[in-house]
């Protein structure tokens, strides 16, 4: 297929009706409602499709829990605020072992912030979101083909591990327009055991979070933890940049990733030999790889789109044995490649 | 030869319920399932229990079921309906589910006139997690968050469902019963059946509210629960068909 030049949220609903999403529901917010239009338009057209348009965010994610548990590859996007509204029903995917792929375009917060892009909700997605003993397996794109590429994945991923998958982007990667080529989807694997269609003859099933009786409940925790321990060991995906005579690394991702490696152009004409490390998963946390960039490299410089969260993940993975420095934007802010080139050579000079 | 005038259905599993004695859960249970096996459909129907009393409801029914997060039964039976169009979908919720934290999902879901069937128990009372009051409690009711009565000042007024769902043009079916005697439980049973058969005949979105004896939480017996059912709850919320589209929605789907 040629490349077609298209926004990051028709992006996101293209490759998502493409690898077999046949459910989306979906509530209005900026800066993502061009994906939530793309879903009305598009998805009916693909046979079995079916698009709703919620009354709520909350109601969304449990439409999309009830089309997964029906047997449909399903999704739901929103922004911020509205994630945050959903939370109820991601925990409760997460404990039905209910695949689904949630899209978080992200915008400025806290509370209803603004429009513009930013990474602020990076907590809320890596540490679970919702209540209880759970994690969402979370991809961060940092371009259009990403959109692509990783929605596909996600689908694919969540099928994997009956776990709810968030796609982790924010307002730049979702209106900005690329050129993007859409790879041939894989065919789904999943099996009918885990679908509710009616027991027909057969034995009825049900599928349900309540676990009354503290063992069995205990028991469940357990295994959603032996599950995300394997995800952790082997789904971690990360991104290295000019890393190999690099004096500093810049560890940022999406959108805020996009902009260090216009920083770190710039920065290398100058000499000032620094790299990327751009974790593609922000969970699991490419913590084992990051550590062992950590016996070449010791200086590190952290920069996101928020008063530094994923600078937590970046402290746990180095565990000392590195110097590290923060740079960050929040509320809406976005730099300049020159802007965090200036920032990245101050930090740069003082280590020389 | 003896011949056999009551048991089981077979849409009922063999565990003993864990409603309290004098509940009408169990009762709307039985009928339901009983519905289920006389229409044929237990293969292809699909529950969605709430959170509340009933939210075990999987115990009981021998029907593929999944549990809804408080209030969202019909956001699910909506989304499992469009999913598989040609199963039986029900959501069973109680009044705090369905006329409190999941007022828009019941009420869109009736306005998008879903093909679906909402089983509401009102019994005016939170029942599971112990007589606080409900959308549905009436003024001057006691419950342990209106230890005075319901207040009009303070709490507002009893949510009356069937009212205000009926004027949704959504709404194809809808009708208010009780499960207090015999003769009501009869009644309510032959609603439930019409409801069910206007979703299988694709006629669009049926409500049965049904008014509930809840014992334990009104510190009545089981008797006069049913008692009051007769002389003060059903003079705030009257039993009766508060709509019935049956008929037009037919020649609609017959027209097309």
């Amino acid at each position: 297929m040629n490349k077609v030049l298209m926004s990051g949220n028709h992006v996101i609903g293209e490759a998502a009706i493409r690898v077999g999403c046949r459910f989306y529901a979906g509530y209005p917010i900026t800066p993502q409602n061009e994906l939530t239009e793309y879903m009305a338009e598009h998805i009916r057209n693909a046979e079995g499709g079916v698009f709703i348009q919620s009354e709520s965010e909350v109601a969304a994610i449990n439409m999309i829990a009830g089309a997964s548990a029906a047997g449909l590859r399903v999704m739901t996007s929103s922004s911020s605020p509205g994630i945050s509204l959903k939370q109820e029903g991601i925990s409760s995917m997460a404990a039905c072992e209910l695949p689904g792929v949630i899209v978080n375009i992200m915008r400025g917060g806290p509370g209803l912030g603004n429009i513009r892009p930013s990474q602020g909700d990076y907590f809320q997605a890596t540490r679970g979101g919702g209540h209880g003993d759970y994690r969402t397996i979370v991809l961060a794109p940092a371009s259009g083909q990403e959109l692509a590429d990783l929605t596909m994945a996600g689908f694919d991923l969540s099928d994997k591990y009956r776990n709810p998958v968030m796609i982790l982007a924010d307002g730049m990667m979702g209106q900005m327009m690329e050129p993007v080529i859409f790879k041939k989807p894989r065919p789904r694997v999943y099996s009918e055991k885990f679908m509710l269609r009616g027991a027909g003859t057969g034995k009825s099933k049900f599928i349900r979070g309540l676990l009354l009786d503290p063992i069995d409940s205990e028991e469940h925790n357990w295994k959603l933890a032996r599950k995300y321990e394997v995800i952790s060991k082997t789904e971690t995906r990360f991104e290295e940049y000019k890393i190999d005579d690099a004096q500093m690394i810049i560890v940022a991702y999406g959108t805020a990733a996009r902009i260090a490696k216009g920083a770190i152009k710039r920065l290398r004409v100058n000499d000032k030999k620094v790299g990327l490390f751009r974790p593609i998963t922000l969970w699991p946390f490419p913590e084992i790889e990051l550590r062992e960039l950590s016996s070449k490299v010791k200086h590190y410089l952290v920069f996101e789109m928020s008063t530094g969260q994923m600078l937590e993940d970046v402290r746990l993975s180095l565990q000392g044995y590195a110097d590290i420095k923060f740079h960050g934007r929040p509320g809406g802010a976005v730099p300049t490649p020159a802007e965090l080139a200036n920032v990245i050579a101050k930090f740069y000079d003082k280590n020389d | 030869m003896v011949k056999t005038v009551f048991k089981r259905p077979k849409s009922l599993k063999e565990n003993v319920f864990h409603y309290c004695p004098g509940c009408g859960h169990s009762i709307a249970h039985r009928i339901i399932a009983e519905v289920i096996d006389e229409l044929d459909i237990r293969g292809i129907t699909i529950g969605v229990p709430p959170a509340g009393c009933a939210v075990l409801a999987y115990n009981y029914f021998d029907i593929d079921m999944i549990e809804a997060p408080h209030g969202r039964g019909p956001a699910m039976a909506s989304a499992i309906k469009r999913s598989l169009p040609d199963r039986v979908v029900f959501s069973y919720q109680g009044d705090g589910d369905l006329a409190a934290i999941g007022i828009a999902e019941s009420f869109h879901a009736a306005n998008r006139g879903e093909n679906i069937t909402i089983i509401f128990i009102n019994n005016a009372v939170y029942g599971m997690t112990g007589g606080q009051m409900a959308p549905t409690t009436m003024l001057e009711q006691k419950t342990t968050t209106s230890p005075l009565g319901r207040n009009r000042t303070l709490d507002g007024y009893p949510v009356k469902v069937s009212e205000i769902f009926s004027r949704l043009d959504g709404v194809t079916y809808l009708e208010r019963c009780m499960v207090n005697s015999p003769l009501n439980i009869n009644k309510t049973k032959k609603a439930i059946k019409k409801a069910f058969q206007c979703q299988i005949d694709g006629l669009g979105f049926s409500l049965i509210e049904i008014l509930s004896p809840c014992p334990t939480n009104w510190k009545m017996t089981a008797f006069n629960s049913c008692k009051w059912i007769d002389d003060v709850m059903s003079k705030d919320f009257p039993p009766g068909v508060f709509k019935d589209n049956i008929g037009q929605a037919r020649k609609n789907a017959e027209d097309r």
